[in-house]
Formats: structure tokens, C-alpha cells, sequence
């Protein structure tokens, strides 16, 4: 029997799950005492209210209730429903809020996906103001949408946003509107009247909501292109909520198919409009204000599904090792009583994944949350520079141009030793606020994507697992930690706010951005330095699959399929969709093993975490590893899939033939070199005297692609360990003190 | 009365009910298992002193309320990130353990002692509140020993109620046997008060509150003193878990009267 090389065991098991102080940590905001309290106060909120709901039954309605209205007060009373304001609008965090909204959607999604989604839904009804709204259109709804404080006499306003349209209109595809906008009256000097019709499909908080930022098109020739308005329940003509939809999952959100046709002033054009030649021109498009929303709401949806499966470990712990405690053949202190199913190694082994996935996914949504944080001062940055300049549309593209060399060059110097930096230089580039936004807008443009797509889609296959591990009770509604609503919750997330498709499509753009690319290689660098001194991480192997996908792509961007078609076209989505699966493994597990790291520097920090310090680490390293080698596995097997996919396969008949041995000559030989008769036919195809040869599909292709098959074996080979990782995990498991109880409904 | 109360409240952290606390010996006796890195709680009876406290503060003007607390200075940020965010307070942090099996004596001078030295607490209106007993530490004798270092002695023990008469007069119900109370009256401050479970609901979380509450939270705890409380001189012969008996049973739609006579029957086998 082959002998492993040996491995070090009995390493320092995890002793209690991870608690808000490792989370803080890994999840950077230990010095950010608003967000601490933030997750205090909404975690509040869903295990009290919210768990409650759900436990009665609250979700076997379509319709919105009371009794889910009472969701929307708690948020105005602990103060969730301010966390998206700025102060000077009534808000108490200052600054960026990516992070503290995906932590709010984080705890909420904890129990419920759809009470999250209803937290989110208001901030998205808000964003297009946020985002693109005048001055005075920001200041008059944000201030609208702010719970009354002491001593106000007024009720609190609640938005929706309509864009998906009822079919053949919006659905995936966003580019053709049919919500119409025409000039109702325009009288001299005075405001513009407008008519608008909207109908929408499946709109979030429709049940209740007081204003609603809708898409619509031209319907007018005095009036350019296609914008966002603000409708409000009472402006004149029709404000019909629609029917409920009769969804199966987030029943703790409104969603409904409404109806408006109304007459609005053209003050509420989102971002303001300007008039030439008797025509008014929005300051931005629907499709400019959709943009600059959803790639900051789409990360903490994604964080959502991840807050599930991090949710799950508990009450499967908790169910595996009761599972036999009261039976009549099982006595305390045995093993059958003490770990229950926890004996069985699939169960541990399950929940390993379950539980892998679960952080990289988080890592890689709080990644990209604290990325639009740094991302959010810069833009605006950029924008002043433009809106100085009167820089517009596809202007700016070409000032961007210019920049990227200047980006390229500032990337490349940082990776030069100090000595050769040519200082002055990158001393300027590193001020030059376009040339550090286009680094950071070509991370932003895959890392929200990936965060949505991944965390989401994968997501929900994975929490299929967490209510298999509960068996029968993981698909009843009273299965502890509501695993079997999760599960379901997810495919919406997976759909919602851009389905897969969507971000399929905008990574197979993104992902072969230069500048992405370049950062993209450092990390691989990067990787095996972390390999050098954390070999059981997974560094090592997830930094071989990124060489792998980057062989990969440089490869199908040159080569043509069987037919001569191009491989690498961005509507060739067979080609291109995967390969964005694949990106958004190696992205995940990335920020996965970063978080780990952080850690494990900053643990010892805290008292708390460093008493616990050395078991934490081992378990999330080997969850790191394990989650590594997942991704490994599965960009190998899309790259080797694509690379080989596309090509014919030899046949017997044709000029393949050339590759295969000819029986007659391995004979003839055979009388000079003894036995190569037998081992030539064993070593490649044969074509005998008679013409017949083995059967199968034809000649074996050749291994033209020998940098492939290089880098896919070495792949292979580095998933070493994994597996003794895996191991590790599944034995933390069986150790880990858990609550007596589930801390949720409380 | 001339101006409001001072309330100082006593309270710490203990270890979220939910965790399985497991007692096993530590370096220095004995310890909870993985105690420090079980999430923790604002210790409940004090919880309820604490929210009866900012009360009393909201509706007697020119009132200030103080929390005391002794515990591990990294689990009491902790804490504050939901505490502080129900009622406003000041807080005074002393860094030390808040273990179950510290000695008492030692904990009562240690807050008596910082109590003393609380800058601006005028001891003539001083309400000194704490809970009844605390969930992991005490048996009830905490609260009287900072009392009397504190020269206090009017004290309550079990408060469920107190009023306050314009004149700054107290009234003050206490649990006794049997579910009954005990009235007493008290020509007002200083007096202690160990409250049970008083009668407010635990406040919403309101990060507005605790954004308010965090510019003395960070700076109080940053200076906190360290304090040498622990086992002392006790010696425990035995630790173990109080047996527990659950037989919960969940059946909707009870009527109350069934509930009762099951009860009672019950009690009564
Ligand atoms: C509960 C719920 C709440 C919602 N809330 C809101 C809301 O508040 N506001 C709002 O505006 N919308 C909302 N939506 C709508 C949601 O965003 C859309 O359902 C989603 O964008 C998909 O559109 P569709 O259903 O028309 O799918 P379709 O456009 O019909 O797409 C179906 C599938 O076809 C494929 N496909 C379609 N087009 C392409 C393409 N170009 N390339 C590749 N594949 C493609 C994909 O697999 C896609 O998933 C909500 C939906 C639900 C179910």
C-alpha cells in the first residue's frame, strides 16, 4: 500500500463557535463601535420579531398582513431603517453605509431572507435619489423616509422601485422600457407636467409604499431618452398596488404587480433635467441611475444567502447529537449519546462544506462591502472632475483610455523593488484621483458580480445540503434555524436585483479587464508568500487554479472552435458563463483566506478571541483549505471543459488516422526490439492490418495543449492535504461547544 | 427635593443563559469552561435595576445615571454594544474578573471603593441600585456590603417597585414569601435598592442611544482600572450544575383554566 508523507495532527481544536469579536475581526469593523451596535439592534430584531413571525406561520400568506407590518416598525424602532441616511438627513452613521448594510442584511438574513429583503427594498426604492437625485429631491425624501423622532408630528414614508415590467417588457434584459412619458402641459416659464404609465412586475413593498422611483421611456419628442421619476400615492390619476404576488418564498416582503398612471411635475425626473430647443433632456438615463444603484444593493444580497448557510451550523450540530438521546438503548455519557450522528463522518463531512462555503462567500460579500466603501469617496471624486471639466458619456470613455496606461504603469511600478520605483511618478499616479479610481472600478465592476452570482446561485445549492443534514425535519416548517425557508429564499436571491444571467454577463466583460488582470496575477504572487508560511491553508492551491484560469483564458481568447468560430465572444455565454463561474470560486476562497489571516494577526489583540485564538485559526485555515480545493476542482474541471470542449474529436476515418500506430510496422519492429509489438498498442492507438482498432469514440485527441495539461496536473497534485483539513474540521465539530438552545424565536 | 437622583447602578456581564456552562477546575479554582469566550449578558436582575434606573432618571429632572461595572474590560465593550444602546448612562468600568466563583468581599469593596471616587456623585441624593442577586455570582450579599462601605442603610432587597413622592420620599415594595410585598416607606436618598424584577420591559436597542452613550463608553473603558478580585480566600469543596428538570411541552390554544389545574395537580402529586 502507497504511504503518505506524514502529517502533523493534533493541532488545537475550536472551542466555542465563533462569536461577534472573531466576526468583527475578520469582518473588519472591530474599531467601528456604530456598526457593533448596528448588529446588536437588528440581530434583536430578527431573533425577537422577526423569528416570531415566522415561527406562527407569518409566511403562509401572500398577502402583507398586520401582523408583518409590525416588521417595519421594530426596523424604525431600532433604528434600522436610518442606517442608509446620512446624518444631515437623520442617519447616525457617517460616511459610507456598504458595510453596515450588508451587516443589517447579514443578521436579518440570519432568520429571514424576506424581512431582509424588506429592509433593503426601501433603501432601493431611495437609491436612485440617493444615488443620481438633485440636492433638493435627496433632501426631501430621505428626510420623508426617516422614522418621526420625539416631538414630530408626521408618518414615516416608505419607497418602492419599479423596474421589471409585466411580460414581453423589463425582465433580465433592462434596455427597452415600456413605462411611457409624455408632456401632459408645459406653460411658459413654469414646470413641465408630465403623464407617466408604468406598469411593474413583482415590486417589493408594493403592499405599503408611499412613493415608488420607476423607469420609464420617452413617449414624446420633447422629451430625450428614457429616465427614472419619483411617483407618489396622491399625485392625481391612478396609484393602483396590483395584486399580491403569489410568490413561495421572502413572504416577509410585500411583492405586487402595480399599476400607475399620474400626473407628476418634472421636478421629480431623477437628477434634474435641462431644456434645449423646446426639448427635455434628463441629466441621466434609467439605465445611468440602474447602474450606479444596483452595483452597491446587489452586495448585500449576496451577503444574505451567506448569512444562511453561516446560520446553519448550529442547529445541525445541535440536531446531530441529540438525534438519539431518549431512546431506551442509549445511556448517557455514550458515544451514541453524547455525538448522536455526529459519529457518522458523512454528517461532519457535509457540514464541513456547508459551513466552508458559507465563509467564503461572506468573506467575499464583506470584501466587496468595504470595497464600495473605499470606492464610494473616489467616485464622487471623479465625478467633481468630470462635472468641472463638462466631461460627458463617451468623453469620459476616452479620457479613461488615457488613464489606464497611466494605471497600468502605477501597478506595475508598485511591484517593482523600492530602489527601482521611480518615486516622484508614482508619487503622482497615486494622487491622480482617475487613475486610482479606474484600479478600483475594475475590481468593483467583477467583485459585485461575483459576490451576487456566486454567493447567491451556489449558495442555494449548498443550503439543499444544510436541509438534507437535518433529514425530514430540515423540510417541515418548525426545523430549528428554518433551513428549509432558506433554502427556498435563496433561488429569490439568486433572481432578484439581476439574476445569474445578469451577472454572468457583466463579468464575462469585466474579467478581462487589463487592470482587473494584472492585480488578479499579483495575487497569485501573493498566494504562494502565504502558502511559504501557511502551507495548510489552501493558498498554494487555489494560487495554481488562478494560474490555471488565466492559462485558460489567454487560450480561448486566441483560439476558434471546430468550426472556426471564436471561442472567447461575450454572447458566446457557453464559453464565457462558466468561466465567470469559475473566476467568482478563486475570487471567494481568496477573500476567504484573507479574512483568516486577519485573525490571525489581529486576534491577539483581544483577550476574548486570544484565548481561543490558536483553535479558531486551525478551523477556519482548514476551512480555507477545504473550500480551496473545492475551487480548485471546479475551475479544472470548467477549464478542462472548455479547452477540450469546442475541439472535434478525432475520428477512425480521417486524417487522424496519421496519430495512430500502424499494427504492421510495431511488428516489424518487434523483431529488432522484442515485446514493443505489445507495448506500442499499449501506449497509443492501433491501427491493425485489417483496418479494425479498439473500440471507442476515435483516436485519443492529442495533448496539444501541453501548458494545459501541465498546469491542470500540477492542480491536481496540490490539492495534497486538502483533505486532511477536512478531516480536522469535521473532529473541530464533534468537539465545538454549542448553546443549550437556539437563541432564536426569543 | 433639591435636584434629581444620583443612581448608580451595580451591574456586570455573565454568561448568555442559552451556553452550556460546564464548572471545571481552573488555574485557580474553579472556573467556568471556556468562560471568556462564551458570549455574554447584562447580568438580568441588574438589567432590571439598570432600566428602572434610567426611568426613574427620565421622569425626576436634574437626575444622572451611572453602571458600575467589574468585569473583563474586552467583554464589557462587548456588552455595551447593546447595552448602551437602551438607556442613556455613565459609564464607570473597573477591568476584572466577573468569573462566578469570585469572593464577594473582595467585588463589594472594589465597587464601594470606585464608587467612592466617581467625580460629581453627591452621596446625599445617591440611589445606589443593583440586582437582587446576580445570575453566576452571588448569593444576594453584594449589594449590602457596598452599602454599608458606602455608609447606606436604608436598603431594599427584591425591589419590584418604587415611588417616588414629590417631596423625594420613597416608597418601596419588596418581594417576601408567598408572592406578597412588603411596603416600606424611606425619607428618600441615600438608599439602596436590590432590585428583582422591577416592571419595565427591557428597552429596544436605539443605536441613536448608543451613539450618545459610546463618547463616555470608549473613554471609560479605555481608563479602567484594574482590580484584584477573585476566588480569594474562599475554598469551594464542590462545584456542580443546580440539576435541571425541562418537560416542556408546546399545545396550542390551551385555555388558561387547563393550564392551571395541571399546575396544581402537579403540585399536589
Ligand atoms: C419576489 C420578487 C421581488 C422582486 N422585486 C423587484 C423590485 O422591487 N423591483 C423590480 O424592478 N423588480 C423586482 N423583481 C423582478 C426581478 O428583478 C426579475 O424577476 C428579474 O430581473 C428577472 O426578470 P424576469 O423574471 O423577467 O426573467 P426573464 O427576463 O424572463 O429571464 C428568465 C431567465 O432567462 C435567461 N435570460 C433572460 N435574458 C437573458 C439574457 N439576456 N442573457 C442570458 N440569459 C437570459 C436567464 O436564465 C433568466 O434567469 C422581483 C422579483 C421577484 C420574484
Amino acid at each position: 500500500m502507497e504511504k503518505s508523507s506524514s502529517a502533523k495532527q493534533s493541532k488545537q481544536l475550536m472551542s466555542t463557535l465563533p462569536g461577534d469579536d472573531v466576526r468583527q475581526i475578520m469582518w473588519r469593523f472591530s474599531d467601528r463601535y456604530d456598526l457593533q451596535m448596528v448588529v446588536q439592534s437588528t440581530r434583536e430584531v430578527a431573533r425577537g420579531v422577526v423569528a416570531n413571525l415566522v415561527a406562527n406561520g407569518a409566511r403562509n400568506t401572500h398577502d402583507w398582513t398586520p401582523e408583518k407590518a409590525t416588521i417595519l416598525t421594530a426596523f424604525d424602532e431600532a433604528g434600522l431603517t436610518q442606517v442608509f441616511m446620512d446624518p444631515e438627513d437623520g442617519g447616525f452613521i457617517e460616511g459610507p453605509k456598504n458595510l453596515a448594510l450588508g451587516l443589517v442584511a447579514f443578521e436579518l438574513s440570519w432568520v429571514d431572507g424576506g424581512a431582509a429583503t424588506s429592509s433593503l427594498a426601501s433603501n432601493l426604492g431611495l437609491s436612485p435619489i440617493h444615488e443620481k437625485g438633485t440636492p433638493e429631491q435627496r433632501s426631501k425624501y430621505m428626510k420623508m423616509a426617516v422614522p418621526p423622532q420625539p416631538g414630530e408630528d408626521r408618518q414615516i414614508k416608505r419607497g418602492a422601485f419599479a423596474l421589471t415590467e409585466p411580460l414581453p417588457f423589463v425582465g433580465v434584459d433592462t434596455g427597452v422600457v415600456s413605462g411611457k412619458l409624455r408632456i401632459d402641459s408645459w406653460e411658459e416659464g413654469q414646470e413641465p407636467l408630465l403623464q407617466v404609465e408604468k406598469r411593474g412586475r413583482f415590486i417589493t413593498n408594493m403592499g405599503f409604499a408611499d412613493f415608488v422611483t420607476v423607469a420609464v421611456d420617452s413617449d414624446d419628442e420633447r422629451i430625450k431618452g428614457s429616465c427614472m421619476v419619483i411617483l407618489e400615492e396622491g399625485d392625481p390619476g391612478l396609484y393602483d398596488r396590483g395584486t399580491p404576488t403569489q410568490k413561495m418564498v421572502h413572504q416577509l416582503s410585500s411583492t405586487r404587480d402595480p399599476a400607475f398612471n399620474l400626473k407628476i411635475s418634472a421636478d421629480r425626473i431623477i437628477g434634474g433635467y435641462t431644456v434645449k430647443d423646446g426639448v427635455i433632456i434628463p441629466k441621466y438615463s434609467h439605465a445611468e441611475i440602474i447602474d450606479s444603484v444596483f452595483r452597491r444593493t446587489r452586495v448585500p444580497v449576496g451577503i444574505m444567502s451567506s448569512a444562511k448557510l453561516l446560520s446553519a451550523p448550529e442547529p445541525i450540530i445541535r440536531y446531530h447529537r441529540q438525534r438519539f438521546r431518549g431512546g431506551a438503548t442509549t445511556s448517557p455519557g455514550s458515544p451514541r449519546f453524547d455525538l448522536g450522528l455526529q459519529q457518522k463522518d458523512d454528517c461532519l463531512q457535509r457540514l464541513v462544506d456547508v459551513w466552508a462555503a458559507g465563509e467564503a462567500g461572506a468573506a467575499l460579500g464583506f470584501y466587496s462591502a468595504r470595497m464600495f466603501d473605499d470606492f464610494d469617496a473616489i467616485e464622487k471624486e471623479k465625478d467633481q472632475i468630470f462635472a468641472e471639466q463638462g466631461i460627458k458619456g463617451r468623453a469620459q470613455l476616452k479620457v479613461f483610455r488615457k488613464v489606464q496606461q497611466g494605471a497600468l504603469e502605477y501597478l506595475t511600478m508598485k511591484t517593482r523593488p523600492a530602489e527601482e520605483q521611480d518615486t516622484a511618478r508614482l508619487q503622482e499616479l497615486e494622487n491622480d484621483t482617475l487613475t486610482q479610481f479606474l484600479i478600483m472600478d475594475s475590481l468593483a465592476n467583477v467583485f459585485c458580480p461575483a459576490g451576487k452570482l456566486w454567493n447567491t446561485g451556489h449558495g442555494a445549492t449548498i443550503l439543499r445540503e444544510a436541509v438534507s443534514l437535518m433529514g425530514g425535519y430540515g423540510i417541515t416548517e418548525d426545523c430549528p434555524g428554518f433551513l428549509g425557508q432558506k433554502w427556498m429564499d435563496a433561488q429569490l436571491e439568486a433572481t432578484y436585483e439581476g439574476p445569474e444571467a445578469v451577472q454572468r454577463r457583466q463579468l464575462s466583460i469585466t474579467m478581462t479587464n487589463e487592470l482587473f488582470l494584472f492585480q488578479f496575477r499579483q495575487w497569485i504572487g501573493d498566494l504562494r508568500r502565504i502558502a511559504s508560511t501557511h502551507p495548510d491553508s489552501g493558498a498554494c492551491t487555489l494560487a495554481s487554479a488562478m494560474n490555471l484560469w488565466l492559462w485558460t483564458l489567454e487560450y480561448l481568447q486566441k483560439t476558434d472552435d471546430a468550426n472556426g468560430k471564436p471561442l472567447f465572444h461575450s454572447s458566446r455565454h457557453g464559453v464565457v458563463f462558466p468561466f465567470a463561474d469559475a473566476l467568482c470560486w478563486l475570487l471567494a476562497s481568496r477573500c476567504q483566506i484573507l479574512d483568516m489571516l486577519e485573525l490571525e494577526a489581529k486576534g491577539p489583540e483581544n483577550p476574548v478571541v486570544a484565548e481561543g485564538l490558536e483553535g479558531y485559526v486551525n478551523f477556519f485555515s482548514d476551512l480555507c483549505h477545504v473550500q480551496a480545493a473545492r475551487a480548485a476542482g471546479e475551475v479544472g474541471r470548467i477549464c478542462a471543459e472548455l479547452a477540450y470542449g469546442y475541439h472535434g474529436h478525432p475520428h477512425w476515418d480521417d486524417e487522424d488516422r496519421e496519430n495512430c500506430f500502424e499494427a504492421e510496422s510495431l511488428d516489424a519492429l518487434d523483431s529488432i526490439m522484442p515485446g514493443i509489438g505489445s507495448y506500442g498498442r499499449g501506449l497509443g492507438d492501433t491501427i491493425e492490418a485489417d483496418g479494425s482498432h479498439n473500440e471507442k469514440a476515435g483516436p485519443c485527441a492529442k495533448s496539444c495543449r501541453s501548458g494545459f495539461v501541465k498546469l491542470r496536473a500540477r492542480l491536481d497534485v496540490c490539492m495534497t492535504g486538502s483533505r486532511l483539513s477536512k478531516d480536522r474540521a469535521a473532529e473541530a465539530l464533534t468537539q465545538v461547544m454549542i448553546p443549550e438552545a437556539l437563541d432564536y424565536p426569543r | 427635593m433639591s435636584g434629581g437622583f444620583h443612581i448608580v447602578v451595580c451591574g456586570s456581564l455573565v454568561p448568555d443563559p442559552l451556553q452550556t456552562l460546564e464548572p471545571m477546575e481552573g488555574p485557580t479554582g474553579p472556573a467556568l469552561k471556556n468562560e471568556m469566550m462564551l458570549p455574554a449578558v447584562l447580568d438580568p436582575w441588574a438589567g432590571h435595576a439598570l432600566f428602572e434606573a434610567a426611568q426613574l432618571a427620565k421622569n425626576v429632572p436634574d437626575s444622572k445615571v451611572w453602571l458600575v461595572s467589574l468585569g473583563p474590560k474586552a467583554k464589557l465593550q462587548q456588552l455595551m454594544m447593546s447595552i448602551a444602546q437602551k438607556v442613556s448612562f455613565e459609564l464607570v468600568a473597573i477591568d476584572g474578573s466577573a468569573g462566578g466563583f469570585t469572593d464577594p468581599f473582595d467585588v463589594a469593596a472594589t465597587l464601594a471603593d470606585t464608587i467612592d471616587k466617581i467625580e460629581g456623585l453627591d452621596r446625599t441624593r445617591l440611589l445606589l441600585f443593583g440586582g437582587c442577586a446576580s445570575a453566576s455570582r452571588d448569593s444576594g450579599v453584594t449589594m449590602q456590603m457596598v452599602a454599608e462601605r458606602l455608609d447606606i442603610v436604608d436598603q431594599f432587597l427584591a425591589v419590584d417597585k418604587l415611588t417616588v413622592s414629590s417631596d423625594g420620599a420613597l416608597e418601596v415594595l419588596e418581594r417576601i414569601e408567598a408572592g406578597q410585598y412588603q411596603v416600606s416607606s424611606c425619607a428618600g436618598a441615600p438608599a439602596m435598592l436590590g432590585w428583582a424584577t422591577g416592571s419595565l420591559p427591557e428597552p429596544p436597542n436605539n443605536p441613536q442611544v448608543g451613539m450618545m452613550n459610546m463618547r463616555t463608553v470608549m473613554p471609560a473603558l479605555q481608563k479602567a482600572q484594574a482590580a484584584e478580585v477573585g476566588i480569594g480566600g474562599l475554598k469551594y469543596a464542590a462545584v456542580e450544575l443546580p440539576k435541571q428538570r425541562r418537560e416542556t411541552r408546546v399545545v396550542k390554544d390551551t385555555p388558561a383554566e387547563e393550564i392551571a389545574q395541571e399546575i396544581v395537580d402537579w403540585l399536589k402529586a
